[in-house]
Formats: C-alpha cells, sequence, structure tokens
C-alpha cells in the first residue's frame, strides 16, 4: 500500500517511505514538527532512561517538579542490590528560586541527600530553567564532590537542547567521567562489559549468565543493574558489547578513544540475533581462548532445543497475522521484524523515534515490499494506518497502547515499562507467548471495527430456551 | 520554601524526595481535555507534553492528545512565535481543532513568552487570513510549573475557558457547576444529581466522555465529548454557578469570576464526598430548584446510612493516613471521621495555605482535636511522620505504593493517579452512592487484612 491514506502533515512527507517503492531515503533525527502530537521525549528524558538504572547512585533532577514527578519509578530496570534509583528526588525550584537561582539550594540538597542516602556516586540532572537561568551546576558539583568524596556529575540535560538522542548523548558523557578513576586489579583477559541493557524484568541477568557461562568475567552492566565503582573500573575489561542502537554508542567509542576498549554491536532480542551476538562475542575471544565459542555453541543448542518445538507450535496458531511496529530505537525494530517472521507474522509497518538514515536503510532491506516505514510518528498518523489494515497486533511503548486498545487491536508493550523478560531465548519465548495470548483473546471478534468481519459478532438467539426435563 | 517539619526531626528538608502533586501544566492539560473540539496545546519543550500523555493514560486508559511547540535551544533563545503560530495552524488543520487549550510551561515562562501578545498576534493574523478549517479559539493559561501544584493549572485552566467564552446572556435557568479534578464517573453522576431536581447543568470542564470513552471503529480526529463553547458562552445565564473545592484561590476560581463580572450567584461548597458535604450539595440543589430530593436519591441516602451503621465496629477505632489533592483530601477525611475512623494524618503536595484549616471545619464537630495536617509535603514527610503515627490503612493515590508497602499497611486507592489498578477512570467518590463506594472498598480492605493477617481464617466475618 501507499502513504496516501495516511493523512500526514505535509511536512512529515519525507519522513514515512514504503519498502521496494523505489524510494530510497528517508528524513530523520529532525526536530519534531511543532502542533503535532509526538510521542519523542526530550533531552532530560533521554539521559534520564540511560543513567537510571545505576542503583547506587543518587539521581537529583535540579528544576521544577514536573521532571523528577514524572519519571518516578517509570522503568522496571531491577537491581539486585540497592534501590536507591527508585526514588524521585527534586529540587523543587520554586518562583523565588527562579528569579534569584537555585544554586545555593541545588547544593544543601545534594549535601543532605549524600549523608541520608549514603550513594556511591550522584548525578544531577539539568533541566530546562535550570538552564535558562544559568545555574552553575558543575560548580556546585565540584565542590560537594571535594567535600563528599563520591563522584558528582553534572548531567547537561537541559530538556529543549535537543531531542531524545542527545540526551542520551549527555548521559554518555557523564558515565565517561566515571570510567577510568577505578582500580582494575583482577580484571583478567576474558572480560567485557555489557553496554545498553537496563534491565528491565531482570533482563541483563538472564544475558550475564550466558556470558558467564561462556567463561566471560562481565565488569560493568551499564547501566542495567549499574554500580558506580563496577563502571569506575570499567576500562579494564577487554570489550564492550553494545546493544540498542543510539542509547550508549556514544560511551563505546569514548572508551575506544581513550581506554583502547573495543567494542561489538549486538542484540538480544530474537533467536539469530541473540546467538549471532554470543558468537560475535566468542569470536573476539577466539585467539585467547578457543573454548568460549564451543560453551557459547551448547548454550545455544540447548537453549534452542527447547524453544523451537515451543515455537513451532505457537507458529501454527499465529500464521498469517499481521503486526505494526513502533519503537524507541531502529536496532529493536531489526529484530522485531525477524521474530516476527519467526513466528508467521507479517509485519506491515515499521517506524521508530530516534532511526537514523542508516537505520532506516537497513529496515528497508530487512521488510517486505510494500512494507511502510515510518520516522517520528503521531497518534493520527498512527492510528490512520491501523484503521486501513487490519492489523492484530501494535508492538510499541505505553504510549500507543491506547491506541491500539481503541481501535480494538492487541498490543505488545515493549518500551521501558515492561514488566516481561523479552531478550534472550527466554524473551523470544515470552515475547512469542504473549503475541498469542494477545490476538488469540475472543475480544476482538466483538470489537466495532471487526463488525461484519465475522458471525461472532451478532446476538446470541432471541428465542425462549427450550428447557428439558431430566 | 522549606517544608513543614517533623516534630521528630531536627532539619526540615531542602529537597523534595517522592513527590506527592504534579505539575502545574499537567492539570491544564486535564481541564482542556474536558472541552468539545479542544486540543490541549503546551508551549514548551517536547518531553513536557510526552511526559504528561503518558501519566495520564496510565491512569485513564484512554488516548490523550496533547500537543507541543517542541520548543528548541533556537526558540528558546530568538522567541517561540513562530514556532507556536505553526504549531496553532497544524492542530487547526491536521486535528481539526475548534478550541486549542493553550499552556505555557516552566520554560516558556521563564523565558519570558508573552503568551497575551502571541496569541493577540495569531488571532489578528487569521482574522486577516481564515484558515480553511476555521479560526480555533485559542484559551491561554499561564502555567509556570515553578509556581503551585498540577490543582492550579487546572482550575487556572478552567477559569480561563470561562473568561473566553462568557457572553451577555439571558437567564436561562441552568446551574453551572465547576467539579473540580475527579473522575469521569464523578463527572456523570454529578450530572445525573443536578438532572435528578429538574435542573439543567453545565459542567466545566467534562472530560467524562473524552477520557472514559467506547470502543471505536474508526480513530476520530479528536474523542468525542465535552463541555461546548455554546454552554460555556451561556454560563452568564446561569441561575446559580456552584465550585466544588474549599481550597481554591479566588484568582483561579470559575466563580469568583462569574461572581464578579457577571454577577452569577455563587455558592463554593466542599466536594461532595461523604454525608454531610453530599448533604450540602443536595440542600443546595433543593434551594435551587424548589423540589425535594427525590425518593430515589433520598434511598440512596437511606442505604449509605445504614451500611455505616452495619459497618461501624470494623471502623469503630481505626486510624488512616490521608494524601492527596487538597480538596480530595478535606473530603476524605470528612468521610472518615463522620464512620469513625481517626485520621492520624492528612497530607498533601498542595500549598494552598487552606488546608489545615478545613480540615479543621469538616472534623469539628465530631472530633475534639483536628488531625495533624502537612501541607506542601512529599511522600519522605509522610513517611517521617508515619514512623511515629499509627495507621491501620493509607487513603490516597497510588504513589503511596511505595510507603504502604514498606510499611505492610494496606492501601486503599482513591484519587488521581491510579497507575497501578484497573478502573481509575470509573472510580465513584462523590455523593452517597460514591461515599457508600468508599465505604465498601474500606470495610473489605480491612476485612481482608484482618483475615489475612488471622492464624484462624474465619469464614464469616
Amino acid at each position: 500500500m501507499g502513504t496516501d491514506s495516511i493523512s500526514v502533515f505535509a511536512e512529515r512527507k519525507g519522513q514515512i517511505l514504503v519498502a521496494g517503492s523505489g524510494q530510497e531515503s528517508i528524513s530523520c533525527d529532525k526536530q519534531s514538527l511543532s502542533g503535532a502530537v509526538s510521542q519523542r521525549a526530550c533531552v532530560f528524558c533521554g539521559a534520564r532512561v540511560v543513567l537510571y538504572p545505576i542503583a547506587d547512585a543518587l539521581h537529583l533532577v535540579h528544576g521544577p517538579i514536573g521532571c523528577a514527578a514524572y519519571t518516578w519509578d517509570i522503568r522496571g530496570a531491577l537491581s539486585s542490590g540497592p534501590e536507591l534509583h527508585r526514588m524521585s528526588f527534586s529540587t523543587d525550584m520554586r518562583e523565588r528560586e527562579v528569579i534569584f537561582g537555585a544554586e545555593k539550594k541545588l547544593e544543601r540538597s545534594l549535601r543532605e541527600l549524600i549523608a541520608k542516602y549514603q550513594p556511591r556516586g550522584a548525578f544531577v540532572y539539568s533541566t530546562c530553567v535550570a538552564g535558562v537561568i544559568g545555574d552553575d551546576i558543575e560548580a556546585v558539583c565540584k565542590r560537594v564532590e571535594a567535600d563528599v568524596g563520591i563522584p558528582v556529575i553534572a548531567v547537561q540535560s537541559e530538556g529543549f537542547k535537543g531531542n531524545k538522542r542527545a540526551g542520551y548523548s549527555a548521559a554518555c558523557k557523564a558515565i565517561d567521567r566515571l570510567v577510568g578513576t577505578g582500580d582494575t586489579t583482577g580484571i583478567g583477559p576474558l572480560s567485557i562489559n555489557i553496554l545498553g541493557d537496563f534491565n528491565l524484568a531482570g533482563e541483563i541477568w538472564l544475558i550475564r549468565q550466558y556470558y558467564e557461562k561462556m567463561g566471560l568475567q562481565v565488569v560493568a552492566n551499564v547501566t542495567g543493574d549499574g554500580r558506580v565503582d563496577d563502571i569506575r573500573k570499567s576500562h579494564g575489561a577487554k570489550l564492550n558489547v553494545v546493544q540498542c542502537s543510539g542509547a550508549t554508542m556514544e560511551l563505546a567509542r569514548y572508551m575506544k578513544e581513550k581506554h583502547g576498549v573495543p567494542f561489538l554491536r549486538v542484540s538480544y532480542f530474537g533467536i539469530e540475533d541473540m546467538a549471532e551476538s554470543l558468537y560475535a562475542v566468542a569470536r573476539h575471544f577466539q585467539d585467547v581462548d578457543w573454548q568460549v565459542m564451543e560453551k557459547a555453541r551448547r548454550i545455544v543448542a540447548e537453549e534452542l532445543s527447547t524453544l523451537v518445538p515451543e515455537m513451532k507450535e505457537l507458529k501454527k496458531r499465529l500464521q498469517g497475522k499481521t503486526a505494526a511496529i513502533y519503537v524507541g530505537g531502529a536496532f529493536k525494530a531489526f529484530s522485531l521484524i525477524k521474530a516476527f517472521r519467526h513466528l508467521g507474522v507479517k509485519v506491515t509497518l515499521v517506524g521508530s523515534q530516534t532511526g537514523t538514515e542508516e537505520d532506516y536503510r537497513e529496515i528497508q532491506q530487512v521488510c517486505d515490499p510494500g512494507t511502510v516505514i515510518v520516522d517520528d510518528t503521531n497518534p493520527l498518523e498512527l492510528g490512520a494506518f491501523l484503521r486501513d489494515n487490519d492489523v492484530d497486533i501494535l508492538v510499541g511503548g505505553v504510549k500507543e497502547r491506547p491506541i491500539a486498545y481503541k481501535l480494538g487491536l492487541g498490543f505488545c508493550d515493549h518500551n521501558h515499562e515492561r514488566k516481561l523478560a523479552l531478550e534472550g531465548f527466554l524473551g523470544m519465548r515470552n515475547f512469542a507467548r504473549e503475541v498469542a495470548a494477545t490476538v488469540e483473546s475472543p475480544i476482538w471478534k466483538l470489537v466495532p471495527r471487526r463488525i461484519g468481519r465475522t458471525t461472532a459478532n451478532t446476538p446470541l438467539s432471541t428465542e425462549t430456551v427450550n428447557r428439558r426435563m431430566p | 520554601m522549606i517544608k513543614i517539619a517533623d516534630a521528630q526531626r531536627r532539619e526540615p528538608w531542602v529537597s523534595t524526595a517522592n513527590p506527592c502533586h504534579q505539575c502545574r501544566p499537567l492539570g491544564a492539560m486535564v481541564a482542556f481535555q474536558g472541552v468539545e473540539g479542544c486540543v490541549p496545546f503546551l508551549h514548551g519543550s517536547q518531553g513536557c507534553a510526552t511526559y504528561m500523555r503518558r501519566y495520564l493514560i496510565s491512569h485513564f486508559r484512554e488516548p490523550v492528545d496533547i500537543a507541543s511547540s517542541s520548543v528548541s535551544e533556537k526558540e528558546a533563545v530568538l522567541g517561540g512565535g513562530p514556532s507556536l503560530r505553526k504549531g496553532l495552524r497544524n492542530v487547526t488543520e491536521k486535528y481539526g481543532a475548534k478550541v486549542v487549550g493553550l499552556a505555557t510551561t516552566c520554560l516558556t515562562e521563564t523565558t519570558g513568552e508573552d503568551l497575551g501578545m502571541l496569541v493577540h498576534e495569531w488571532d489578528k493574523e487569521v482574522l486577516e487570513h481564515p484558515l480553511d478549517a476555521g479560526n480555533p479559539e485559542v484559551v491561554k493559561v499561564s502555567c509556570p510549573s515553578y509556581d503551585g501544584t498540577h490543582m492550579d493549572g487546572f482550575h487556572g485552566a478552567t477559569r480561563a475557558l470561562v473568561e473566553h467564552f462568557a457572553e451577555p446572556t439571558a437567564p436561562h435557568g441552568g446551574v453551572a457547576l465547576f467539579p473540580n479534578f475527579v473522575s469521569p464517573a464523578d463527572l456523570r453522576h454529578l450530572r445525573e444529581l443536578v438532572q435528578a431536581f429538574g435542573l439543567g447543568a453545565t459542567l466545566v470542564p467534562d472530560y467524562s466522555e473524552r477520557l472514559d470513552g467506547p470502543a471505536l471503529d474508526e480513530m476520530p480526529l479528536m474523542s468525542a465529548g465535552g463541555t461546548t463553547m455554546d454552554q460555556m458562552r451561556a454560563l452568564p445565564g446561569s441561575r446559580m454557578a456552584v465550585e466544588f473545592g474549599r481550597t481554591i484561590a479566588p484568582r483561579i476560581s470559575a466563580t469568583s469570576y462569574l461572581g464578579e463580572a457577571w454577577k452569577v450567584p455563587v455558592r463554593n461548597l466542599g466536594l461532595p464526598i461523604g454525608i454531610r458535604e453530599t448533604d450540602a450539595f443536595a440542600a443546595l440543589l433543593e434551594e435551587v430548584s424548589g423540589r425535594e430530593t427525590p425518593a430515589i436519591l433520598q434511598m440512596e441516602r437511606g442505604r449509605l446510612i445504614d451500611a455505616c451503621v452495619d459497618a461501624h465496629k470494623y471502623l469503630s477505632g481505626r486510624t488512616a493516613v490521608v494524601f492527596g489533592d487538597e480538596d480530595m483530601v478535606v473530603g476524605l477525611v470528612a468521610f472518615l471521621t463522620e464512620i469513625g475512623v481517626k485520621t492520624t494524618l492528612a497530607a498533601s503536595g498542595g500549598k494552598s495555605g487552606n488546608l489545615a484549616s478545613e480540615i479543621d471545619r469538616v472534623t469539628r464537630s465530631f472530633l475534639e482535636e483536628p488531625p495533624r495536617v502537612l501541607s506542601d509535603s512529599d511522600f519522605r514527610d509522610v513517611e517521617d511522620c508515619v514512623e511515629s503515627q499509627q495507621a491501620d490503612f493509607f487513603l490516597g493515590h497510588a504513589k503511596g505504593y511505595k510507603l504502604s508497602r514498606r510499611r505492610d499497611v494496606p492501601l486503599v486507592r482513591v484519587g488521581f493517579p491510579l497507575h497501578d489498578r484497573f478502573g481509575g477512570q470509573r472510580m465513584l467518590h462523590v455523593g452517597w452512592r460514591g461515599a457508600l463506594n468508599l465505604l465498601d472498598t474500606i470495610v473489605n480492605a480491612i476485612l481482608e487484612k484482618r483475615q489475612d493477617d488471622s492464624p484462624v481464617g474465619y469464614s464469616y466475618l
């Protein structure tokens, strides 16, 4: 189908294309259009999601209450120990401070919070107002750091200074300040850092387990179930394994330049990508220890022996269903396209909030011809697409869910807030089960959009019940 | 502002931890949802709109569209006028907005955007070159997030709507009702109550349909429902304007405006939660309509009293900590007092300055000593107090869950937000029927806890 049926904003036309239509590039990484209800967030949001899972750090939002209120315990990023990250701290700036400056309040807040909660490090997030009034957060952080003996880091995350990707960059710069400040004693030659995984629903534990079974030492989780001290010594690891297209790539590049740590890009979603991730890491260490590959193969074989039969069963049930994908990063979109293929589900729309031109070129290559590809869409477009195409399930984040539900179609939450592990081989099983559980609900037969498409919609008989004597 | 310190604590906290309220623009966005054909619009950075949408969607489980002018660094420096005008054009042409509910944010307040002038310029521009879709009414409200809470945004936007639309109108006998930030189910019930007395009612705002609508086969550009522009234009002809809420400052009160500017008779009541606050509303409706409370409603009241009698032993001597928006807290405390539950702490993130006196007012005839009150507080303050206070249960919104879990004290969820339970938008708080719903919920929470904690496990309670 073409893009005509989507009533797009004229200025967004370049941000939509159809795979196989001859149109080659898509314009993206643009500022969201004024007046459109974008699904995107701001710089602060990008920085906050990346740093959030560092569990033994104090996360203090310097601004009016909103930014802290809306990010309190917002993600299912689990910790195996301290849970300081699940509290919401704010300087709760008031009018007086906006006028006269809020540096004093920030300093007093930092000192009281560090004294009370004893974090291993502190991040201070700048917000729109902090940026506009020109508080010197950096100076406050330095002053406090000198006294308290833990790293206190200013995060340059003023909301209006770009989009979510700029926030990822601010977070990477903040983490970069920690890297290289710890003691690397005891880190061996078979060692890695896991980057770009946020331990939603305990996913990083799953992934860590695979790597540890391969005989690798995991030095730091960046940032899922993260610890300040691990990150400080993470430059001692011999390889950075980076997931997620945008969030932590910049950090991986810094670590390569400054500390000579090479990196690999991986994805833990779906069967091939998960297996290939383990193999790629094993290949990297082949010359150090050939057994790593052997162990990786064993893990994959063992996992697949139970997963494949179940997937076959589910495929029988799901064959011919259709899906739309709208996620934050393009890397996740690739994996989802492949995952749906295993389930016999046809993908008719793929979109992301933060994809790059290169990402979209790659997406186009893995999609079936006719698949619509969109950058930074809005509810209007998404709703129009879902209406015009008899889609069975939408994969997206919490903001897309009500659109799907309002139109009476299935939904799978694939965003920060999910409570179900979707990474790894277990994650593929969970994903397949969730897709089936949603798609097979009887309620889709009774929703308005299916009227006339099924007889299940008709009322039961109004004839009087003919009761029989036993 | 330094928050009220707990007596046990030597130093008051400077920072805020685990807030009990949201920022000002959020409330304005909710109020604007309650207007037919209205697109709520934030003049600020993109993140605000997205965060608020997510926050509201998790409660209402409905699509919530909030447009944004997506102010960037350039506009923050040079002014967001062009971006705002482009945005207004887009929401009109693409969403078919008839009304744009425009709120500033902390960013655009701090950069000193003159919203009045920007909207004036826009109005002039479209007057000369009308839009194909028809020019929208742009209703503007100032929402500096660093001053006040989401409730100030809610009331401010409500008043802005009335100020914008009110026109000279012949008396029409209808009642103007400003219901405060209640659930869609509450709004439906309030309309039903007024109509039961044979009165016409205009609720401002009325998001009972837009934030709790039916399943659809086509995504509309905008959800249906809401107070119409014509209804708001005719407000000055109302027989009476009634506003719920004992803590609303006059400068953001819609009834203050209607009373002063249009000489509409005004009554400000507490939120009709519990027996006496609902009785007050019913008495007012009797007075305005000249009719007795209809038998069917008297029966509801009778059933409520009967249920309170049946429940009194379960409730006698029980203690509760109540938190949430100020007016909601006042109503809840009034009801708890009526059913014999002692409020040991009433807390709110709101800072109207009236919470303590209003709580005193609704508890005075029952209690010798008013409950302890915390204004401008957060959940860390509440927790600090709870260490020294007794509570058999917490009564408030879902952000109290962490505290409830840590303390192993049940949380009876009411109000907004309810992010961890189903049906928050259908929760009924107001009227005798709402009170009965609250009573059932509270008593069952107590019984469940008693049964779970009991080594015997009685089958009859």
